[in-house]
């Protein structure tokens, strides 16, 4: 496939990779935003073709991660209603909520659909006039524009039995936390390539002045992570903190200006809480009050339900990069994805599960991984 | 999650929040919204997410990029005679 299969050569991978041993005189550790390029990392092991000094520490950029528990409850709780039709992306079906989740729902005779666009969910609803059609708006500022579009549809076309289930968190905000912790460790970021596509990488001018850290606006692909990576450390060791922009054959300095303008008519900024991580102040959205009236917590009565998390699960140390997948006590034992204690080991782009899918049991072990 | 796919559009419909098109991914036709890359045409690549093309692909950028790459491996064969 064009745009794709040029981004995945063997020989040039290893020829960056040689770039990178050769730039690198000093330790640094490197963090991937997204969930997207940690599984491309593991899987394609992108980690273990680097100089043992690169550490890539895997960030909090999946949003099936880090939807909080409370918010997983509404939704089972909405989706076991039996004038409820339940539309979700796949991978949410399988998080684990206080009691159960998504698929148990499913088998107890709730209908909970997978549906591939927000606009599946408003067809649905069209079709369904005498059933309730929520739709489970999670994502971060790549997904956005969609569930915008699903919900500003709706209104415009007047389909009152629709409504969304908003988690939407933002990547600045999460980036901020991070670099403001106290026992933040890393050292240069790898922006989220499909999310700077959508908000352009204007926002992040900020922080890496502030933090002094370099911030390279990177694509999924294996070379596209790599030349990422080289850009970082290339910076990292002149002692420069700016903000590059590797994936330029997506991503513009400004964004996406109609899919921004969508965004900002139908929703607001509001905090959000982190599965694992906690309340991050302005790091999420919520509906804008004039279409207050698809919001599914206030239709179906839940806005005031809070459940805070209770788990051995150390998803929030991982999604920080304070610790590994392979170092909880739980992982690949009690924790797997058939089992998940959290969410880090539910979606295929949590850090946890990908460690588990490519039996990446040990850090910088030299031997090639297995591929299943 | 953030997963968008490249595809180049068969055909265009609609117009404004409605404008939709087909995009082929390698062979494989899918409808896509198009109302967020108002200037994409016929035979453009966009990236599609989730149902909708959140960009038009640069194809100029893109071919910097891989001769970026080309250079990279230059590089690295020269150094390796050396």
């Amino acid at each position: 496939m064009r745009f794709v299969d040029e981004y995945r050569d063997q020989d040039q991978a290893r020829r960056l990779a040689q770039a990178i041993a050769k730039a690198t005189t000093r330790p640094w550790s490197i963090m991937e935003v997204c969930g997207g390029q940690t599984h491309a990392i593991v899987r394609y092991g992108i980690d273990e073709l680097l100089p043992p000094a690169i550490t890539l520490l895997h960030g909090p950029g999946c949003p099936v991660c880090v939807t909080p528990l409370e918010l997983i409850d509404k939704a089972l709780f909405i989706a076991a209603r039996p004038e409820v039709i339940f539309c979700s992306f796949g991978d949410m079906l399988r998080v684990p909520g206080s009691g159960g989740d998504l698929f148990s729902v499913k088998a107890k005779g709730g209908d909970v659909r997978i549906v591939y666009s927000p606009l599946d969910a408003l067809a649905l609803a069209r079709e369904n006039p005498q059933r309730q059609v929520v739709f489970f708006a999670v994502g971060f500022e790549t997904t956005a524009p969609a569930n915008a579009m699903a919900v500003f549809q709706a209104h415009a076309q007047k389909i009152p039995n629709f409504s969304v289930l908003v988690s939407h968190v933002l990547v600045p905000p999460a980036i901020e936390a991070l670099l403001s912790a106290p026992d933040n460790r890393t050292q240069g970021f790898l922006a989220a390539g499909h999310v700077c596509t959508v908000m352009g990488f204007e926002e992040y001018l900020p922080l890496a002045e502030k933090y002094h850290v370099p911030i390279v606006v990177t694509g999924f692909e294996p070379l596209d992570i790599l030349q990422g990576i080289l850009m970082c450390v290339e910076q990292l060791e002149q002692g420069r903190a700016e903000v590059e922009n590797q994936y330029a054959r997506s991503v513009q300095r400004a964004g996406n200006r109609p899919a921004q303008a969508l965004m900002a008519k139908v929703f607001r900024v509001v905090h959000r809480k982190w599965r694992g991580v906690g309340e991050i102040p302005k790091s999420g959205l919520g509906l804008a009050e004039e279409f207050a009236a698809y919001d599914a917590e206030t239709r179906f009565g839940l806005a005031d339900y809070h459940k805070d998390e209770d788990s051995e699960c150390i998803s929030g140390l991982v999604l920080r990069g304070v610790r590994k997948p392979h170092e909880c006590p739980a992982f690949a034992t009690r924790c797997t994805p058939a089992r998940p204690l959290g969410a880090t080991m539910v979606s295929s782009e949590g850090a946890c599960a990908a460690y588990y899918q490519y039996r990446r049991h040990t850090e910088k072990s030299r031997e090639p991984a297995p591929r299943s | 999650m953030c997963l968008a796919v490249p595809g180049t559009i068969l055909a265009v419909r609609g117009e404004d929040v409605l404008r939709t098109g087909t995009v082929s991914f390698g062979g494989v036709n899918k409808e896509a919204n198009l109302a967020f890359v108002p200037e994409a045409k016929v035979g453009d690549y966009v990236l599609v997410h989730a149902g909708f093309a959140i960009s038009i692909v640069d194809e100029a950028e893109a071919a910097e990029t891989l001769e970026y790459f080309r250079q990279i491996g230059e590089l690295g064969e020269l150094g390796n005679k050396t």
